[in-house]
């Protein structure tokens, strides 16, 4: 869908949002403050969102800031998206007081729950939100769960079959933490309506982050190729064999869009942790180790052929050049490649 | 006497509850209240060591980079590896980045905020703090955000993201910085500065570093009216924040920034007493008033435990009672600087600790720090490894502490057949935001809350507010 004219997003509404938080670090929130060109007010303002209420960036606090709630869930305040970000707590026992709403002893499970059914979108911000997330890791005894789903599962708390008044199911933007631009651009589409159920992936999240892998872009690709093996954290090669690296199986476009001006978790030096996918906190096995079956690692590209990929990683290994198998295993690329003018 | 329940207390991290008993227009007990758990401790239990370096930082989303550095070196620790020289040195500047960010982010979006409340309409500067500081629309707010993002791709070029990055290791860092990435580096560096010396202080960040009184302070302040620092001591001098929010006056620090020579900031504690070393041996974790089960006496956290109380009997928070030699202490940038010994963070202190000097020792400390990481950068041998490798012994120990930019952080490490048997965590808001203990002395905050001015009909009394925040509390640090 074309984006509406600047003036045209002028003259109409602005389009309300809340932002809640619960069993979460911050970090999606800090992260995007860290947005650039434009930064996240900017953004904002350009998408034509008024911000109702933030727990880190509001003047309101104590009762003002319930003032605000308590007119969205009696109707008195529109509001067109609420976002969560941090699990929701359903522990102990399903009880919920894990995490009770400061100035309301009421368990914010219930406040979310409740703002839900009066928003317009709902939108899940981070892998907590999503499916629980690293708040879920272990037996889970905090009883963490994402709004729509429980790690895989759909379900959540607002239930499998929930859909705003839209017919958009919760809008989740996965990542732990949320990239900046992944929060902003799936905000200004909804304010626009022009993120439809097409437009989401079957977990529920943009296509526009999911139909990217961290794999397309990453620096280390050479190495990928002809399955150059890094052997330990600090060694250029490629992460996927040793380390743990999930970059070819993970949702988003981390080493196509920077982080942080020049970064991603692959140039940092450490392999993907599919942090953008359900249940990545609990891998089963520790994350800088890949798994194997005979000296093969499991976890191979999720749609391929695994005899196929098995045959090419033998032939591209034998392959390998001698400039590619030493830089491999050392901390920098200590073989050069040879360009143009070297021939003769 | 009348009640008030103050919450959610916002622009803190995560979420947070005061309450307030009010006689005579005065706060006459405070209870703060962290209604969140969420059990991080025990989460770790049982994983392989390296995955600590995953899980911890995220615990913040704000000291995200000093949970790494925590859980690095207490992962070292247990190992007995020494870090690679280079790699000590990527560690403070990956650290430092995040610690002076964070500085940014508290003055400009979750402090200044308050002097905009319509409580302060009419004084004489309330138009041009608001028109500079109000939430959501401050031209100082909405100016500072470019900058630190730009600042913070020292932590995307050396550390791949901000927050929650794994480049940081016992060893060192998981990749080397070239030395034409340490040109750039220092070229990012030095936007930042202008930043800092033409908008923030007013000056150059070494001769604001060097002011040692009061009287310099405030003579620096009016030759620059413009500066935020000026129009922040303004305000603040106006409405008397140098006299409010005295918490026990004992200071706590772990030292942060080590190096060749010792600290940047030294390790120590100071109380009325003067001075003296840090003994570790002597922190403890009571939990008399936390919604946790535990019997007997309070534990040293090496021995620690964390089980939620499901029916939530006894006490008021999720909190834990952190006490060094059985006694509340104070922690942060005030802490770090009263026990490093800086003259004009001694000199705002001579009749206690208050709110503006929890400010200016985080303005003081960005002028410190900035030209360290300049240091460190040039110190950095580029040809040399910046990672030693080490293996963690079935069974072992360690202890990691660093100071977050909210003050002193600990991560306790016992290893048992190679996998985490207990990890016990004391997060500086912890300190700071600690409920009673078992002999009823309170925490620091709510030390610091008695006595602060409450007018009739207040109901989020302003004061309370400039109080609490000047701690820059992070409440998801503090019930991880």
């Amino acid at each position: 869908m074309s984006a509406p004219a600047p003036e045209t997003r002028a003259a109409r509404n602005r389009r309300t949002l809340l932002w809640l938080q619960s069993g979460g670090c911050g970090g999606c929130t800090l992260s995007l403050i860290c947005a650039e060109a434009p930064d996240f007010l900017t953004a904002f303002e350009a998408a034509g969102i008024e911000l109702l209420w933030h727990p880190a960036l509001s003047l309101e606090t104590g009762r003002e800031a319930l003032g605000i709630i308590e007119a969205v869930l009696e109707g008195r305040q529109r509001l067109d998206i609420l976002c969560l970000e941090g699990s929701v707590m359903t522990g102990p026992g399903g009880t919920g007081r894990f995490h009770l709403m400061a100035g309301t002893g009421e368990p914010m499970m219930e406040v979310i729950a409740r703002l839900a059914q009066r928003a317009g979108h709902v939108v899940a911000v981070g892998s907590c939100a999503a499916w629980g997330g690293i708040t879920a890791t272990g037996d889970n005894a905090a009883g963490a769960i994402g709004l729509a789903h429980d790690g895989e599962r759909p379900g959540g708390l607002l239930g499998r079959d929930w859909r705003d008044s839209a017919g958009l199911p919760v809008v989740n933007i996965p990542g732990c933490p949320t990239h900046p631009d992944w929060v902003s651009e799936t905000l200004a589409l909804l304010c626009d309506g022009a993120l439809t159920r097409e437009g989401l992936d079957d977990l529920g999240r943009p296509r526009a982050i999911s139909g990217t892998l961290v794999h397309h872009g990453c620096s280390r690709n050479e190495y990928y190729e002809y399955k150059a093996s890094a052997e330990k954290l600090c060694d250029v090669g490629c992460m996927m064999e040793n380390l743990g690296c999930k970059g070819t199986q993970a949702a988003g476009d981390c080493n196509s869009r920077a982080w942080n001006g020049a970064g991603s978790c692959i140039t940092g030096g450490y392999p993907c942790i599919a942090c953008t996918e359900p249940g990545f906190e609990e891998p089963g096995h520790p994350f800088v180790e890949t798994p194997k079956i005979a000296g093969i690692p499991l976890g191979l590209p999720t749609d391929m052929p695994k005899a196929w990929f098995v045959a090419l990683a033998s032939l591209s290994k034998a392959a390998t050049p001698r400039r590619l198998r030493e830089n491999a295993t050392s901390d920098r690329v200590r073989v050069y490649p040879e360009g143009r003018g070297k021939k003769p | 006497m009348s009640r008030l329940i103050v919450g959610p207390f916002n622009r803190v991290e995560g979420d947070l509850e005061v309450r307030l008993e009010i006689c005579d227009g005065q706060v006459a007990r405070a209870e703060v209240v962290s209604p969140l758990y969420r059990g991080f401790e025990n989460m770790l239990r049982g994983k392989d060591v390296r995955d600590a370096l995953v899980i911890a930082p995220r615990i913040c989303g704000i000291c995200s980079v000093s949970q790494s550095v925590a859980a690095a070196r207490a992962i070292a620790a247990a190992q007995g590896l020494v870090p690679a020289p280079n790699g000590q040195l990527v560690s403070n500047i990956v650290h430092a980045a995040e610690n002076l960010a964070d500085h940014l982010t508290h003055f400009y979006l979750f402090f200044m905020p308050d002097f905009c409340r319509p409580a302060h309409a009419g004084r004489p500067w309330f138009a041009e703090v608001g028109a500079r500081f109000a939430a959501g629309s401050g031209e100082g707010a909405r100016e500072m955000l470019a900058p630190r993002a730009q600042f913070l791709h020292v932590v995307g070029l050396l550390a791949g993201k901000w927050p929650h990055t794994l480049t940081l290791q016992p060893g060192g860092a998981a990749r080397v910085a070239a030395a034409h990435e340490i040109r750039q580096l220092l070229g990012i560096l030095a936007g930042f500065r202008r930043y800092l010396e033409r908008t923030l202080l007013g000056g150059a960040l070494e001769a604001f570093a060097a002011l040692d009184s009061e009287a310099a302070l405030l003579a620096w302040a009016e030759a620059r009216p413009s500066a935020d620092l000026s129009l922040f001591l303004a305000a603040s001098r106006d409405v008397g924040l140098d006299r409010f929010g005295r918490g026990n006056d004992h200071f706590l620090s772990f030292g942060a920034y080590p190096g060749a020579g010792g600290h940047l900031f030294a390790a120590g504690r100071v109380n009325g007493n003067g001075a003296a070393a840090l003994e570790l041996s002597a922190i403890s974790e009571d939990v008399s008033h936390a919604w946790l089960a535990d019997e007997g006496p309070a534990r040293h956290p090496m021995d620690g435990r964390t089980e939620p109380d499901p029916e939530m009997r006894a006490g008021y928070s999720w909190c834990k009672a952190p006490r060094l030699e059985g006694a509340p202490a104070e922690v942060g940038a005030l802490a770090r600087q009263v026990v490093a010994g800086h003259p004009l963070l001694r000199s705002l202190t001579r009749q206690g600790g208050n709110a503006e000097a929890r400010i200016v020792a985080r303005m003081v400390e960005i002028a410190l720090v900035l030209p360290a990481m300049e240091r460190w950068l040039g110190a950095i041998r580029p040809e040399d490894p910046f990672i030693a490798h080490g293996e963690t012994p079935d069974s072992a120990k360690g202890a990691g502490l660093t100071e977050a930019a909210r003050g002193a952080l600990g991560h306790w490490l016992r290893v048992e057949r190679g996998r985490i048997a207990n990890y016990q965590i004391i997060a500086p808001t912890t300190w700071n935001f600690s409920p009673r203990d078992a002999s009823g002395t309170p925490g620091p905050l709510e030390q610091a809350l008695v006595g602060l001015p409450v007018a009739s009909g207040e109901e989020t009394p302003v004061m309370v507010q400039h109080v609490v925040r000047s701690f820059d509390p992070c409440m998801v640090c503090t019930v991880h």
